[in-house]
């Protein structure tokens, strides 16, 4: 039975510890847990903030999507997969991948998995305030984000791995 | 139809949303795509590189290929940079 995974998207900022804890409280068998934090850099001082925009309703629909399949593809014991939107300045959190296994691999890859897909997958796009309050345009989709993503698909390499 | 935009494709458009009745001819995602370009300039501006643009039928990522009959929300955007 695969692990229900936990999808959020809000305004509000997270806690990595908590949500680390909220995984692990009372378990046993939980020998791993990898946390990813995704934060906005100020690129090179140039940056003044994010203005982070989503599709209400499909974000969590796809997050959701993107994290069953970690689940099924991983034996994880727990899996949670926060995103935020709206303004973020350099050095706040964007977005969270907390996976739970017995052994370290699983939670390694399913994060790196998560991450992959959320930034190919998940409806955000990001506009670059850039300092002194001007419009700093859109991020543009980047062909290596892709590639990472395309790397998780089809040879049976990158299967689960069993500890 | 209620078709939605985000990101540039929404600011080149200049709504967020709207609701538009459809020609016969419109059968696929990219169909609407040829009709929306010619309805005027901001729309021909947002949809100038078809290929640039997604699709969602009903919050479900698809191809430009893809018949739009029964569907009830159609959004348009540019490629996610989320993560």
């Amino acid at each position: 039975m695969p692990a229900k995974p936990l999808v959020r998207v809000q305004v509000e900022d997270f806690d990595v510890a908590v949500e680390s804890a909220r995984l692990t409280e009372g378990r046993r068998d939980i020998g791993a847990v990898v946390a990813f934090t995704g934060l906005c850099r100020d690129e090179g001082g140039r940056l003044e903030a994010l203005m982070l925009e989503h599709y209400p309703g499909m974000a969590e629909a796809e997050m959701t999507r993107i994290a069953e399949q970690a689940c099924s593809r991983w034996p994880l014991s727990g899996l949670t997969v926060i995103h935020r939107f709206g303004e973020i300045r350099p050095g706040a959190n964007i977005v969270l991948v907390v996976a739970a296994s017995s052994h370290r691999r699983a939670a390694f890859e399913a994060a790196d998995f998560l991450m992959d897909y959320l930034k190919t997958r998940a409806p955000f796009w990001k506009k670059e305030i850039a300092a002194g309050q001007s419009d700093g345009g859109w991020v543009a989709a980047k062909d290596a984000d892709d590639a990472d993503a395309a790397r998780w698909q089809g040879a049976d390499d990158n299967a689960p791995r069993q500890p | 139809m209620k078709i939605r935009y985000f990101a540039w494709v929404r600011e080149r458009v200049g709504a967020d949303e709207e609701t538009v009745a459809l020609p016969d001819t419109v059968a696929t995602a990219g169909d609407l795509i040829a009709w929306l370009s010619t309805v005027d300039d901001r729309h021909a501006s947002a949809f100038a590189e078809p290929d640039a643009i997604r699709v969602a039928i009903d919050q479900v990522h698809v191809e430009h290929d893809e018949p739009i009959a029964g569907a009830a929300e159609i959004a348009f955007f540019p490629p996610m940079t989320g993560g």
